[in-house]
């Protein structure tokens, strides 16, 4: 029952939520990011996190510093964090939490099998892989040829065996049939965690479902934009996009038929959250649409903590560590690169 | 013996007003102690999560704790004023009006204090437990927020002074 949930809520889940409020508290701040984005070399911005929560992720490394030792860092404090909660989590909360991370399975999936594709080598391909979406035998998907193989040999036993009903066929796995089962994939995994939510009930089910529903309809324009041009036909992407989320089903009939940027737009601005997005862009202009969606995401996710005594804080945090862990990424390569004058074009300030 | 057409009411006045008497006096100390550990445990939790990352909120936020025991104690006071007022009544008169009175005012009395202290335990645990999120997050938030608590500790007060005021009315016959 909504509203009630202040009642029962901490047996179970009250030392977590307060744990995964001082976790917040640990975000960077825009005064950080402002001293970070000053930095001249990698060396400087390793010294500005080890005032932060970072410092004792990164003052082992030595110098020269990569940008991708700083956010393999940055990344390994946030499993540690994940995984100090997942212990310690009984259930729902327990398997909430793996849910927030089959994301990251589907996407180290994908690059293995594209990697194998191309004739990457398997550990080289391990170690790119995301440490929340680790599972045992994943090396072993490097050996798979099809969609079936790949099934019946590695994925059976993992959790994302349920989302593969959708997407088995036996075409031989390349490209273009790689990126579909991966948005096939991610449409069953975000199906499957909206059932959850709602199965939950109360707070949760009523933040998450926003959450996941901005997700939604968000990788419903992404699909769109990016396969304007290519030759996946409008039935194939309609089946892409997923079942919940405001745009379900009147957008996606509108989006299933755009063939251009500009008539995106104007399928999404009948819809006053997403119109705001798009008149920030002028048009013809679709750079910083991702950046605009990503301070949007980030201003709900800011809101999920607002009320207590629900899940949605747990998957709010990990997804704003994960922007933060961008946000340093994109300047750790600007200052690498020397071009700190684009520093600001996709830094998103959380606060 | 007092005549009604309801069975049920013959029932209950047969009952004896000792009965309701004890009844009132196990209600009035043991839902206030539910309702007082159901606070505790609320704020408590919430407690020793934030206070891992900011170890300073742990002193002042017992008070949030203490707020919540008074609540129990509120209830021991309650019984034990409460079974004060039990008298013997010679057995001939053991269901005369006035006995029937008095058994019902100590049950009454029970009740309301019991019932009051549960919810109001219930109410300062969970403000106690944002008051601790709060305080981790912003230290100028404390006392605000203990205002809210104070008032909310005073559901409890009030229920305690219409139990006491209820008590009185349990005069048992004379010889």
């Amino acid at each position: 029952m909504y509203g009630f949930e202040a009642m029962t809520f901490n047996i179970h889940g009250g030392y977590l939520e307060a744990i995964v409020r001082g976790y917040r508290s640990g975000l960077l701040t825009a005064a950080d990011y402002n001293n970070l984005c000053q930095c001249e070399t990698l060396d400087d911005i390793k010294m500005h996190l080890s005032a932060t929560e970072y410092g004792p992720y990164l003052q082992n490394e030595p110098s020269p510093l990569h940008t991708t030792t700083i956010v393999e860092k940055c990344t390994l404090k946030l499993v540690d964090e994940y995984k100090h909660m997942l212990t310690q989590a009984t259930e729902p909360l327990s398997t909430f939490l793996e849910y927030i991370t089959y994301g990251h399975m589907i996407d180290n999936v994908v690059l293995i099998v594209t990697g194998t594709l191309h004739e990457r080598d398997v550990q080289e391909l391990l170690e790119k892989c995301h440490p929340l979406g680790m599972f045992d035998s994943i090396a072993t998907l490097a050996v798979a040829q099809n969609m079936r193989e790949l099934y019946r040999l590695v994925l059976v036993d993992t959790p994302l065996a349920p989302y593969f009903s959708e997407c088995i066929t036996s075409e031989d796995l390349d490209d273009m049939n790689i990126e579909i089962m991966r948005n096939t994939l991610y449409k069953a995994y975000l199906e499957d965690f909206y059932r959850f939510c709602q199965k939950l009930g109360g707070a949760t089910a009523e933040i998450m479902s926003d959450l996941l529903a901005f997700e939604a309809d968000r990788r419903a324009v992404n699909i769109t934009i990016n396969s304007i041009g290519t030759e996946l036909t409008r039935d194939d992407r309609r089946k892409l996009y997923s079942n919940f989320g405001l745009l379900y089903p009147y957008g996606h009939e509108e989006l299933a038929v755009c063939e251009d940027i500009d008539q995106v737009r104007a399928a999404m601005e009948k819809y006053p959250p997403y119109q705001t997005i798009f008149s920030k862009l002028s048009y013809g202009e679709s750079q910083i649409l991702d950046k605009a969606f990503y301070e949007e995401e980030v201003k709900r996710l800011c809101l999920a903590f607002e009320q207590q005594f629900h899940y949605g804080v747990f998957f709010a945090y990990m997804r704003l560590r994960e922007q933060e862990i961008r946000n340093l990424m994109w300047i750790s390569e600007c200052v690498a690169q020397n071009q700190k004058s684009r520093v600001h074009d996709s830094v998103v300030f959380i606060f | 013996m007092v005549t009604s057409s309801s069975s049920w009411s013959q029932a209950l006045v047969q009952i004896s007003p000792y009965t309701f008497s004890a009844i009132g006096i196990a209600l009035s100390i043991g839902v206030s102690v539910l309702g007082a550990a159901w606070g505790i445990y609320i704020t408590g939790s919430s407690l020793i999560g934030a206070a891992i990352k900011a170890p300073r909120i742990t002193s002042k936020n017992l008070i949030s704790v203490i707020f919540c025991e008074a609540v129990a104690i509120y209830g021991v006071i309650v019984a034990i004023i409460l079974q004060t007022k039990l008298e013997a009544v010679p057995s001939s008169r053991i269901y005369d009006p006035e006995s029937l009175r008095a058994g019902y005012a100590i049950f009454a009395s029970g009740i309301i204090v019991g019932f009051a202290n549960l919810v109001c335990g219930l109410c300062v645990g969970i403000i106690g437990s944002s008051c601790a999120l709060s305080d981790a997050q912003n230290s100028s938030l404390f006392v605000k927020i203990l205002v809210i608590e104070i008032f909310g500790s005073a559901l409890g007060l009030f229920g305690v002074i219409v139990g006491i005021i209820m008590s009185a009315q349990a005069t048992w016959p004379t010889k």
